[in-house]
């Protein structure tokens, strides 16, 4: 190969870049910028400053600190963390068992069907979800005029904050089921028909064609998204608690990332003090989510990274 | 052929499986009954007569058949505001992520793009860390963006997920042949993408369409946090209000002499016909697109 010919080899590599540029440099405006400016969490900050500039008042940990000696810092953990545990425990298992039950249903047709109303759903917004919620489960919702027509009394499940995480998971489980289990069953998919006609014919039953032929199939998959759930533990967002919230069940439903949004956000605002928040939670996260992967190598080759 | 079919007729009654098969598909009913109920009542809901709603009568049939709801909802000015912003928003939210995320996913999954584990590692990063809400925030504002229609547009249009995706669809989906027959023909890469790429990649262009058009649509967040100005509002944010905060009765049904009680009743049923009107693109969009998102799933399993 001549020299020119390299060079011009070289030069139609780097026009690929081109494709790049536009979504990196909106990665690095809304992405990596926003990694730096978590400086202002070791800064005494003022909305409106430039993050560094040679009047910012460098104040150490002195904002983590502070979080920490917060009266209800120990709340703050423990909502954000059983929040997150209970979803998992309840969300993580069921899409699993509905794909294996979809796959191994005896009319391929009417699972197809069942699969399709499953998903629907998920495309409803949070709004309108934490809407349904408050009709059927609000202080004149539909569960208490049936409760009152039987005879019981009106209870507002909404201001209650024992009744705050049941809701939140199980409305969110309704939601995501059926668009979870799409992906198991897209692995079911590929798994080969004669694996189940060898297993038939050693006389094998449905059920234990699930657990030795369907299940084993999908198990890398279930790995891999086990590491991602453990890794999200402490990560749950605040767009949907923030529309259940009411001042009554804030015991319950106070989770790291709504106080982020109101210390940062709302109100007489402390941004730094937020941002220093928010970014013991996505520590928290990462450290989870390296635990989970390390210990995932130990036991298996089914690895993020 | 046909023998094949017997055999899987044999297999799939095998001994014992009845109960099995009829456990199943008990389970299944179930489930599509939890699911299809709530949907179903929303429905009957906004077209009965809300006290009938209210007392428990309207269970499995609608009953006192009125539209007073979406007449009252038609009549209402901030919501087809809002109708209107959000269809604004979708398109061109859309349009701007498509015009990152497709490129940027052809470019990465071409194997000798220069830099590629650095570019995959800059992607792969803000997956699972990021600068958080308030110094995103910051970012926003200080771009000149906050009470802009820019700010749900611009700011979050770019998903790693769906670039990741496009790349793995890239990479199992272009057939080498055509690639290197283009490149043959002295063809630059920019008419490769447009001549070649571009008409063979319409499933992923559509699945990606379709999840950030629902993300968009469903948005109200972003608006929440970098709008103040009502006259921007997305349709979700003002049924936020209608569905969620306590005193819709005020804020809807403040026409004419209307008792309190009807005013709760018109505020009752705005509540359901909301849902229907607001949801109704989704719903009709729903079976077109539902064959391509299963694809797009699969396609993002596939790199997994």
């Amino acid at each position: 190969m001549t020299g020119a010919v390299k060079m011009r080899k070289k030069r139609k590599a780097y026009i690929m870049l081109l494709f790049v540029i536009p979504a990196l440099i909106e990665l690095i405006l809304f992405n990596y910028v926003p990694m730096y400016g978590i400086l202002i969490a070791f800064q005494d900050y003022v909305p409106g400053d430039s993050i560094v500039s040679s009047d910012a008042i460098w104040i150490g940990f002195n904002n983590f600190k502070q979080f920490f000696q917060t009266p209800n810092f120990w709340d703050l953990m423990k909502n954000t963390f059983f929040l997150c545990l209970f979803g998992f425990l309840i969300g993580f298992p069921l899409p699993v068992i509905v794909a294996l039950l979809l796959n191994s249903s005896f009319n391929k047709k009417m699972s197809k069907v069942m699969q399709t109303i499953y998903i629907a759903p998920h495309f409803i917004s949070l709004v309108v979800m934490v809407g349904i919620l408050s009709i059927f489960f609000g202080t004149n919702g539909v569960i208490n005029n049936r409760a009152v027509k039987l005879g019981g009394d009106r209870f507002s499940y909404f201001l209650d904050p024992k009744a705050f995480r049941p809701l939140y998971i199980f409305s969110g489980v309704w939601q995501d089921f059926g668009w979870s289990a799409i992906i198991y069953l897209a692995a079911l998919s590929g798994v080969d028909p004669q694996l189940h006609e060898a297993a038939t014919i050693d006389g094998a039953s449905r059920v234990q064609r699930i657990i030795h032929v369907d299940f084993p199939a999908i198990f890398p998959t279930v790995s891999m998204l086990l590491i991602l759930s453990i890794g999200g533990l402490m990560g749950v967002g605040y767009e949907k608690v923030l529309l259940m919230q009411t001042s009554a069940n804030l015991d319950a439903s106070e989770i790291i990332s709504t106080y982020v949004y109101k210390k940062g956000l709302t109100g007489f605002t402390l941004p730094g003090y937020a941002t220093a928040v928010g970014l013991f939670n996505s520590i928290i996260n990462v450290i989870l989510l390296v635990f989970a992967n390390t210990v995932a190598k130990r036991f298996s080759e089914n690895t993020l990274f | 052929m046909i023998e094949t079919k017997k055999l899987h007729a044999k297999i799939q009654t095998g001994k014992g499986d009845k109960t099995y098969y009829v456990i199943n598909f008990l389970i299944l009913v179930f489930l599509t009954l939890i699911v299809v109920y709530p949907l179903y009542f929303l429905i009957i809901a906004s077209f009965s007569d809300s006290n009938l709603v209210t007392s428990g009568e309207v269970l499995l049939i609608p009953k006192g058949i009125t539209f007073e709801g979406y007449k009252r909802l038609i009549e209402d000015k901030t919501i087809w505001v809002g109708y209107l912003n959000t269809i604004f928003y979708t398109f061109f939210g859309t349009l701007f992520s498509l015009i990152l995320t497709i490129p940027a996913g052809w470019g990465l999954s071409r194997p000798n793009i220069p830099y590629k584990k650095f570019l995959m590692w800059l992607f792969i990063i803000p997956m699972f860390f990021g600068g958080g809400l308030i110094p995103f925030y910051i970012v926003v504002s200080k771009l000149g963006m906050v009470n802009t229609r820019w700010a749900l547009i611009i700011p979050s249009a770019l998903s790693v997920w769906n670039v990741f995706m496009c790349k793995a669809y890239f990479e199992s989906n272009l057939p080498a042949e055509i690639l290197e027959a283009g490149r043959i023909d002295g063809a630059g890469e920019l008419y490769l993408f447009v001549k070649f790429v571009m008409p063979l990649s319409k499933p992923i262009i559509a699945v990606i369409a379709l999840y950030c058009a629902v993300g968009q649509w469903n948005n109200y967040f972003g608006a929440l946090v970098f709008l103040t100005k009502s006259e921007l509002f997305p349709l979700q944010l003002i049924l936020r209000d209608i569905l969620i905060m306590e005193d819709t009765s005020a804020v809807m049904g403040g026409g004419g002499g209307a008792t309190f009680q009807e005013q709760v009743k018109l505020a009752n049923q705005i509540k359901y016909t909301s849902i229907i009107v607001s949801s109704l693109p989704i719903i009709l969009a729903y079976p077109f697109f539902q064959k391509y998102f299963n694809q797009g799933i699969l396609v993002g399993s596939l790199k997994s």
